[in-house]
């Protein structure tokens, strides 16, 4: 076990520091060291987009990004994005279109919407298909995935 | 209101465990935290066949940090015995020698041995340490190779069983079965157009995003628990107590949500290895598999090989069909083989018919259940065919499947007669349907266009053990408990089915999944039973809380309980119009009449219930220079008996479908001449994603299934079963060429192209 070392970041709007081996992914330090299990592993190589964070305005799978790399980094989870109280358009219409199943790969898909929303508010279907094209999910083929993401525009 | 006179059924509300998936507070198998974790990892073969000579397992047990190794030793011996572990009969010596190999390892990334140590990463290193000495074996992967005489032999003891009687003959092919009905040499005497053709299909994985896991705690009372993703909780403690040899009453398993499974999370694997290293440690172990681990050591379902004949007269009518089905099992007995045969010609009504099946032992992973297992690669075989005989005889392909469809009364070449089925139906509607109406231009940006159209069947289990048990609150909603672990939205279609039996709205049913100490048996959430079997279970709660509520309201009335009617959500007392009041008004009440209203109901239907039945239309793109398909347009139209929840079977037949497209055109395991799979990642297996896809059509056909109470058909499975059949047929219609080896990834229709000059 090497040295850990001490980060300093912000996660979902609140100052958050935390001890890390140099050798723990970000995804690592989000689940097992604060408890913010909402981003998930599912290859653990950056191609499944389960675990996919904002860090500084830009959409990262934290399984491929060092915790480390996180000093003095602005973080978005899953967490931060809306609770029961106040969801997001994104995480309502999920519900509303029944665009997930198991859930596993749901939060991926809204941390992904969102920060593709933030960046072009009126994506056309080709375009939401591109961006998300990064997330797999084995269990809705994607339809009211994407019809899901077409109805939260402009709503977001 | 829906369409169907029902209140509840048919209508679309938000899943009760919604708010918690899309916010990512739902606790998966991975998520769990106790206090004083430890962590495990396993240690796998690098060879595909290989003797175990020795291992030492020292200096990973000397490494820092490290806790406990265990191996195969650890394990009880446990002699050939069989067992019903859910959707399949497993030999629990084999089960358990998957689970930690003993003597030989059978393919490469089985595992041999476990650590827990403080970490993750502390746990990977020590894996490294642990020093095994092999012997290799020559090995065998393909289906045909392991068939052969002086193929390598996986295992030694192992006689082949042929037509229920085991043999003299050692072999891979742990058995050889036949259905036979009618005679089908004369069946094709009588056939004026007769086609016989072969196929291949490859293995390919189950491909649900969340990996495998098991956190366990062994403690010092000898109570074992077991905090799992998984189909069948049940099921799992069935496996961990035959497998570490332990009373049932020992063990407890608390099921956390799953992220996918379509079959391949009803055996363990991880579980009891991290059971043996709680006992060890004194701690709980957490154990989760990396996602080369879940390709190279769980799952998959089989690779194939079939040749199919079937016979047809000019006017149309089929007379004959013959199937050889070859199965891979993988590294133990038990390949998906025989439910392939039950499906292979179901949907047609034919005379005729003989199938032999061959369940076949190759250096692959032990197969599992995979969505229909079986089904997919029959019907490619068959719906290839009847395309070609339609072509033929030139009719359309929907029309000879409509003449020649199964329907109640029509016998399955392995025995069983079906009742009330919705297989012509649902054939008829994509006939009527607007995507094949619609017309197609055969070319278009220097590609060429096509259609195609299959048939597929699965059985649906219409039976299995459910219990579920709930509480009434002051406030009329309703807490139930259920063991039927919900892996796409079952929560919602079984507090549905409560809903509506008693009057009230989804929403007032607050539906729990609970461990194995807290509620009756409940078979696994598998063979698209849940929905049937557990929905029948919440029928027959609603119908005793009905009662219960009926004897409430004799006491709070003074009336005779058999004067009291329950309709429209109301109980009323037929003599007097003053005593009536709905389910909720009577519960602030009902305590005082009797204490708190409670019911636990089981059931374990017969099983009678017919199967699903569904028909793809789909339009391709062929780019024939460099072999790519690109999906234009896709429609699938599927009987679910009746549609509790309608957006959830529209889920379901959307993700069968695009499954059995990634199957179709590009999944595959591709081994190298060493018998290692080289494409152990999503990134070189390249599952579907949204770019790669239309959105996918739905038509649902609702023909009721007689043994439900609301005639729910289970739905979940089938969709998998028709598209790459109708790929085939599409790229077909589009080139001239038909494929008849899976997958049609580019470089195969690129070859066939060239080799056909189509």
């Amino acid at each position: 076990m090497s040295k850990k070392v001490h980060v300093q970041t912000n996660i979902n709007g609140e100052a958050v520091d935390f001890l890390c081996e140099p050798r723990n992914s970000l995804l690592e330090v989000l689940r097992d060291e604060l408890d913010l299990t909402g981003a998930k592993e599912g290859c653990n190589n950056g191609n499944c987009g389960a675990c996919n964070v904002v860090m500084d305005g830009r959409l990262v799978n934290s399984c491929c990004v060092l915790g480390v790399e996180a000093d003095g980094c602005e973080i978005t989870t899953i967490e931060g994005i809306g609770a029961a109280a106040n969801l997001h358009p994104l995480q309502q219409k999920f519900l509303e279109h029944a665009a997930l199943q198991c859930g596993i790969c749901t939060p991926g898909f809204i941390v992904s919407a969102k920060a593709l929303l933030d960046s072009n508010p009126n994506p056309s279907e080709d375009e939401v298909r591109y961006w998300l094209a990064g997330n797999l999910c084995r269990c809705t083929g994607y339809d009211k995935i994407v019809r899901a993401v077409l109805d939260a525009r402009n709503g977001a | 209101m829906s369409q169907n006179g029902h209140k509840v059924i048919g209508t679309r509300p938000i899943r009760h465990d919604g708010v918690d998936k899309v916010t990512g507070r739902a606790i998966y198998g991975a998520d769990i935290q106790l206090t004083g974790l430890l962590y495990g990892a396993i240690k796998r073969s690098p060879h595909p066949h290989a003797r175990i000579k020795s291992i030492d397992t020292s200096r990973a047990e000397a490494h820092p940090g490290v806790r406990a190794v265990v191996t195969a030793h650890d394990l009880p011996q446990i002699a050939d015995k069989l067992a019903d572990l859910g959707e399949a009969i497993v030999n629990l010596r084999d089960a358990s020698n998957n689970v930690l190999a003993y003597g030989k390892v059978l393919y490469k990334g089985h595992a041999v041995a476990g650590v827990a140590a403080v970490n993750l990463h502390v746990a990977q290193e020590a894996v490294e340490l642990i020093d095994v000495e092999y012997e290799p074996l020559p090995h065998v992967t393909g289906v045909l190779e392991a068939m052969e005489d002086g193929a390598p032999i996986l295992h030694e003891d192992m006689k082949t069983t042929s037509m229920g009687e085991e043999t003299d003959k050692v072999s891979n092919i742990a058995n050889h079965f036949q259905h036979k009905m009618g005679e089908p040499d004369d069946g094709f005497a009588e056939a004026d157009v007769v086609v016989e053709r072969e196929f291949t299909t490859q293995t390919v994985h189950q491909g649900y995003i969340e990996t495998h896991n098991a956190t366990a705690l062994w403690n010092e009372e000898g109570q074992l628990t077991i905090w799992t993703s998984t189909q069948g909780a049940f099921s799992v403690r069935d496996q961990m107590s035959e497998i570490l040899q332990m009373p049932i009453s020992k063990v407890k398993i608390v099921p956390l949500e799953i992220g996918g499974g379509f079959g391949g999370k009803i055996s363990v694997y991880l579980d009891p290895v991290a059971a043996l290293l709680s006992k060890k440690t004194g701690h709980p172990v957490k154990m989760t598999m990396t996602r080369d681990e879940v390709f190279e050591g769980t799952g998959p379902t089989p690779g194939s090989y079939l040749k199919v004949k079937m016979g047809a007269t000019n006017d149309g009518r089929l007379t004959a069909a013959t199937a050889y089905m070859a199965y891979e099992a993988g590294a133990y007995p038990g390949s998906p083989v025989g439910a392939g045969a039950g499906c292979i010609f179901t949907p047609y009504d034919i005379p005729n018919v003989q199938i032999d099946g061959y369940d076949v032992c190759v250096n692959k992973p032990k197969t599992n259940a995979y969505r229909a297992p079986g089904a997919t690669n029959a019907a490619f075989a068959t719906e290839t065919v009847v395309d070609e005989i339609s072509e033929k005889l030139g009719v359309d392909p929907l029309e000879f499947r409509v003449k020649n469809g199964a329907k109640e009364g029509t016998r399955r070449a392995d025995g069983p007669v079906h009742p009330v089925i919705g297989c012509i139906e649902t054939t008829e509607a994509a006939l009527n349907c607007e995507h094949y109406r619609s017309s197609l231009d055969k070319t278009a940006n220097g590609k060429v266009r096509g259609r195609g159209v299959a048939s597929g069947y699965w059985f649906n289990f219409n039976g299995g053990r459910s219990a579920i048990s709930v509480s009434i609150n002051p406030d009329g909603t309703i807490n139930m408990l259920e063991g039927s672990t919900d892996i796409g939205g079952s929560r919602a279609s079984i507090a549905m089915q409560l809903a509506e039996t008693i009057g009230l709205e989804a929403t007032d049913i607050k539906p729990y999944v609970v461990d194995t100490d807290s509620i009756g048996y409940t078979d696994v959430t598998g063979g698209s039973r849940t929905t049937f079997g557990t929905g029948y279970a919440a029928h027959a709660t609603g119908q005793a809380l009905i009662r219960e509520m009926k004897e409430r309201a004799s006491k709070l009335w003074d009336v005779p309980a058999d004067a009291i009617d329950f309709a429209d959500g109301v109980f009323s007392y037929r003599d007097d119009a003053e005593k009536r009041g709905t389910f909720k008004e009577l519960a602030s009440q009902a305590g005082d009449a009797g204490g708190p209203v409670v019911a636990q109901v089981s059931t374990n239907p017969d099983g009678s219930g017919g199967g699903a039945f569904a028909t793809h239309v789909v339009d391709v793109e062929v780019d024939r220079e460099t072999g790519k398909v690109d999906i234009l347009r896709y429609t699938a139209v599927q009987d679910a008996g009746t549609a509790i929840h309608p957006s959830y079977v529209e889920g379901q037949m959307q993700g069968g479908v695009v499954q059995g497209i990634g199957w179709g055109l590009n999944e595959e395991y591709i081994y190298n001449d060493a018998g290692s799979m080289t494409n152990a990642s999503f990134l070189d297996y390249r599952m579907p994603t949204t770019l790669d896809l239309p959105m996918i059509e739905t038509i649902i056909v609702e023909v009721p299934n007689e043994s439900h109470p609301y005639g729910v058909r289970g739905v979940g499975e089938v969709p998998i079963v028709p598209p790459p059949a109708a790929l085939a047929n599409a790229i077909y219609d589009a080139t001239g060429v038909r494929l008849r080896d899976l997958p049609m990834s580019p470089p195969r229709v690129q070859q066939a192209l060239a080799e056909n000059g189509g």
